[in-house]
C-alpha cells in the first residue's frame, strides 16, 4: 500500500499528487520531486533504444530508511512515483507492478475524456476513487 | 382563510394562507411543537416563557425544520427575524407560519420580506438527507431523521389519489390563484412519502419525485401555463408530465424497479437523443468520436469540470468515443443536470448501456454497411448481416399487401422513394434540432412523427447502397447527394408506400421484432386478398434480393480494398513515427 502516489507529466511538473493526509506531505512531495532525477537518468540510460524496448516500470528508484520510491514512465514520458513504506515488506515487487498498471490504465481512462486537456490537473473521481484504493488507509 | 393566531400575539400582517398551506403548516407546526415534548426547546431562554406544549414550536425541531429548507443561514436568521419569533422568543403557531411562508418565498427567489408573503406562493421545500439519488421529503411529518426508501408503488397510487383531490381542491378554493396551485409550481418534485395525512394535503406539498421523466404522454398543462412562477425551476412541462405520470404510473409499473426516477429515459426523450445523435453520427450503431461529443455537449454551458464528470460517468468502456446508449446516458445526464438536480456519484443502473439498449430495443437503423470506414465495427452486425437477408426475404414473402404493379422495380427503388419523401424531413430536422440544442436540455423537443426514424433509418440503408460506386467517406453530408446519384435503377417511382412497406423492404435492425412485427401484423388481411399477386411479387422479390446481395457483395469488396489500403497507409505512418521517435528521447 502507497503512502504517496504522483503523476507526472513530461514537463516534470505535477499532474497529480496525492499522499496519506496524516504525515508531512511536504516530505513526500519533495521526496517524488527528487526522484524525478532518478528517473530521468533511468530512461536516458536507455540512450536511442526504441521505446519499445524499455520497460516502462522502472523499479525501485532509491531506498530510504523509511520509504522505497519506485518508478514507472509511460511511453509518452508521463511518469508515475510510488512511495511506499519501507516497513510495509509484504509488498513485492509484482505487487507494486500491478498497481503502476493500474494507475496506468486509469490514466488512460482518464486522458480518453475529450474534456480532459493534457497538461491539466487530474481531476477525475474514477481516478482518486482508485488511488485510494492504493493507498493505505489510515484513520 | 386566515390563520389561527392561536399564541395570539398578532404579530406581523396578517396572514392568508390556502386550505393545502394551512394543513401543512398545521402538521409541521404539530410536528416541531410534538417532538418538543412539551418543554422548552434548547432556544432563547425566553422560550421558558412560552406555555408548554401545544402552542409553540420549540426551537430545536424548528431548526431542524428550517435547516431541512436548504436556505443559506442568513436567510433562515432573517426569517426567523421577520417572523417574530426573536421578538417574542418563541414559536408560537403565528410565527410558525410566517417563517413557513418566508421559506416557500425563499424558495421561490424573492426578497425575504414580509410584503412577500402577502402574494401568493407554493408551499415550502424541505430536504431530507438523502439515502439513494433524490429522496426529497415534501411533508415533515417524515421529515426528521427519517431515511426510507419510498416503495414505489404505493407512491404513485398515493399521488394518484391525491392528484385527484387537489383537482377537486382547485376547484373549490376561490381565493387561490392559479399560482400557488401546486401543479403550477414548478418546482416540487419530491419523492411522496407514504402514508398519512397526506391524502389531504394537496399534491404540491408531496412534492413528487422527480419522475416526469416517466411519463409516457406529455399532457396538456392547464395549470403549468399559468404559473411563470417565482422561482422558474425545472420547466413546466415536467408540471404536466407529473400529471401523466401519477396517471400512467399504475400500468408502466412492470419495468420500473429502480427507486431512481429522474434517471430514467422516457420514449420522447430517447427519440430526442437519438436524433441529436444521428444528427452527430448518422450510424446509430457507430460511436461519436470524443471531439465531436465535446464541441456537442459544451453547447449546453455546464462547466467543463461537469462535463468531464458527465462524460467520465456514461463513456463506460473508457474508450474516448459514445456508443448510442452512452450517448443517451451522457445526454440525459446533462438535462438532467441543468434542470438542477446533482450529478450522482455513479452512473445510476437506468442509464447502464445495458439497461438502455435492452430497454429500447429498437435501433431502427441499423446497417452493416454503414460508415464501414470506422474501424471499430461491432461485432453484432455480423449476425445482423446474415439476419438482414433471412428476413427480408422471409418477410417479403409475408407482408405483400400492395398490388404488384407497384412492386416495380428493385427494393432499392422502393428505398429511394421514400428517402425522397424522408430527406426533406430529415433536413429540415436536423437544423432544428441543432440549433435547438441550447434550449432544449430544459424542454422537451418537438417530436418527430413516429415514422420519422424508420424512414430516416431507411434513408441511411439507401444512401449506402448508392454510395457504394461513390466512394463517399462522410456520412451526413453524402446523405444529401443520396437521391441524385443512383446506380443502376429504373426510373420508375412510385410513391412513398405505407410505413409497414417500407419496413419490410428494409434490411432490419438487429431486435426485428418491434417493425416487423407490426408490419407483419397489419398487412395480413390485405395478404389474403391478393395470394395470386403476392406469388409474382414474391418471386419478384427473390430476383431483387438476389440482385440487392450482388450490389452488396460488390460493395463489400470495395470497401475491402479500401481498408487494405488504409491499414497500409497506417502501417506506413507508423513506420515513419518509429524512425523519428528516438530523435526526440528525452
Amino acid at each position: 500500500m502507497a503512502v504517496c502516489v504522483a503523476v507526472i507529466a513530461k514537463e516534470n511538473y505535477p499532474l497529480y499528487i496525492r499522499s496519506v493526509p496524516t504525515e508531512n506531505e511536504l516530505k513526500f512531495h519533495y521526496m517524488v520531486h527528487t526522484s524525478l532525477d532518478v528517473v530521468d537518468e533511468k530512461i536516458s540510460a536507455m540512450g536511442k533504444a526504441l521505446v519499445d524496448q524499455r520497460e516502462l516500470y522502472l523499479g525501485l528508484l532509491y531506498p530510504t530508511e523509511d520509504y522505497k520510491v519506485y518508478g514507472y514512465v509511460t511511453n509518452s514520458r508521463v511518469k508515475f512515483v510510488m512511495v511506499v513504506d519501507s516497513s510495509n515488506t509484504a509488498l513485492r515487487d509484482n505487487e507494486i507492478r500491478s498497481m503502476f498498471r493500474k494507475l496506468h490504465s486509469s490514466y488512460t481512462d482518464v486522458m480518453c475524456n475529450p474534456f480532459y486537456n493534457p497538461g491539466d490537473c487530474i481531476q477525475s473521481r474514477a481516478f482518486d476513487s482508485m488511488v485510494t484504493s492504493m493507498m493505505i488507509q489510515v484513520c | 382563510m386566515e390563520a389561527a393566531a392561536g399564541g395570539g400575539c398578532g404579530s406581523g400582517p396578517p396572514l392568508l394562507l390556502s386550505e393545502g398551506e394551512q394543513q401543512c403548516y398545521s402538521e409541521l407546526f404539530a410536528r416541531c411543537a410534538g417532538a418538543a415534548a412539551g418543554g422548552p426547546g434548547s432556544g432563547p431562554p425566553e422560550a421558558a416563557r412560552a406555555a408548554p406544549g401545544a402552542a409553540t414550536a420549540a426551537a430545536g425541531p424548528v431548526a431542524d425544520l428550517f435547516r431541512a429548507s436548504q436556505l443559506p443561514a442568513e436567510t433562515l436568521h432573517q426569517i426567523t427575524e421577520l417572523c417574530g419569533a426573536k421578538r417574542v422568543g418563541y414559536f408560537g403557531p403565528t410565527q410558525f407560519y410566517v417563517a413557513l411562508k418566508l421559506i416557500a418565498a425563499a424558495q421561490s427567489g424573492l426578497p425575504v420580506r414580509i410584503e412577500s408573503i402577502q402574494c401568493e406562493l407554493p408551499l415550502p421545500r424541505f430536504m431530507m438527507s438523502k439515502t439513494d439519488g433524490e429522496i426529497r421529503f415534501g411533508n415533515p411529518a417524515e421529515l426528521h431523521g427519517t431515511k426510507m426508501q419510498i416503495p414505489y408503488l404505493i407512491t404513485e397510487k398515493n399521488t394518484f389519489k391525491r392528484m385527484d383531490d387537489e383537482d377537486k381542491q382547485e376547484t373549490q378554493s376561490p381565493t387561490m390563484s392559479p399560482l400557488a396551485s401546486p401543479p403550477s409550481s414548478p418546482p416540487h418534485y419530491q419523492r411522496v412519502p407514504l402514508s398519512h395525512g397526506y391524502s389531504k394535503l394537496r399534491s404540491s406539498t408531496e412534492q413528487m419525485h422527480p419522475a416526469p421523466y416517466d411519463a409516457r404522454q406529455p399532457l396538456v398543462q392547464p395549470e403549468g401555463a399559468s404559473t411563470g412562477g417565482p422561482g422558474a425551476k425545472p420547466p413546466r412541462h415536467q408540471t404536466s408530465l407529473i400529471r401523466s405520470f401519477s396517471v400512467e404510473r399504475e400500468p408502466q409499473d412492470n419495468n420500473s424497479n429502480y427507486p431512481d426516477e429522474p434517471w430514467r429515459i422516457t420514449e420522447e426523450q430517447r427519440e430526442y437523443y437519438v436524433n441529436q445523435f444521428r444528427s452527430l453520427q448518422p450510424d446509430p450503431s457507430s460511436f461519436i468520436s470524443g471531439s465531436v461529443a465535446k464541441n456537442f455537449f459544451t453547447k449546453s454551458k455546464l462547466s467543463i469540470p461537469e462535463l468531464s464528470y458527465i462524460w467520465e460517468l456514461s463513456d463506460a468502456d473508457c474508450d474516448g468515443a459514445l456508443t448510442l446508449p452512452e450517448f443517451c446516458a451522457a445526454f440525459h445526464l446533462i438535462v438532467a443536470r441543468k434542470n438542477g438536480y446533482p450529478l450522482p456519484e455513479g452512473l445510476p443502473p437506468t442509464l447502464q448501456p445495458e439497461y438502455l439498449q435492452a430497454a429500447f430495443p429498437k435501433p431502427k437503423w441499423e446497417c452493416a454497411l454503414f460508415d464501414s470506414y470506422s474501424e471499430s465495427m461491432p461485432a453484432n452486425q455480423q449476425p445482423r448481416d446474415l439476419n438482414r437477408m433471412e428476413k427480408l426475404s422471409i418477410k417479403d414473402m409475408a407482408d405483400f399487401p400492395v398490388p404488384i404493379q407497384d412492386v416495380t422495380g428493385d427494393d432499392k427503388q422502393a428505398l429511394k422513394n421514400t428517402v425522397d419523401e424522408v430527406l426533406p424531413k430529415d433536413m429540415s430536422e436536423d437544423p432544428a434540432t441543432k440549433s435547438g440544442l441550447l434550449p432544449p436540455p430544459p424542454a422537451l423537443p418537438p417530436r418527430p412523427c413516429p415514422s420519422q426514424p424508420e424512414q430516416a433509418s431507411e434513408a441511411e440503408l439507401h444512401p449506402q447502397l448508392n454510395r457504394a460506386p461513390s466512394q463517399a467517406a462522410e456520412s451526413s453530408p453524402t446523405k444529401k447527394d443520396l437521391p441524385y446519384s443512383q446506380p443502376p435503377s429504373k426510373p420508375i417511382r412510385r410513391k412513398f408506400r405505407p410505413e409497414n412497406q417500407a419496413t419490410e423492404n428494409q434490411e432490419p435492425s438487429t431486435t426485428v421484432g418491434g417493425p416487423a412485427s407490426v408490419a407483419a401484423a397489419k398487412p395480413h388481411p390485405t395478404v389474403q386478398k391478393q395470394s395470386s399477386k403476392q406469388k409474382k411479387a414474391i418471386q419478384t422479390a427473390i430476383r431483387k434480393n438476389k440482385e440487392a446481395n450482388a450490389v452488396l457483395a460488390r460493395l463489400n469488396s470495395e470497401l475491402q480494398q479500401q481498408l487494405k489500403e488504409v491499414h497500409q497507409e497506417r502501417i506506413a505512418l507508423e513506420n515513419q513515427l518509429e524512425q523519428l521517435r528516438p530523435v526526440t528521447v528525452l
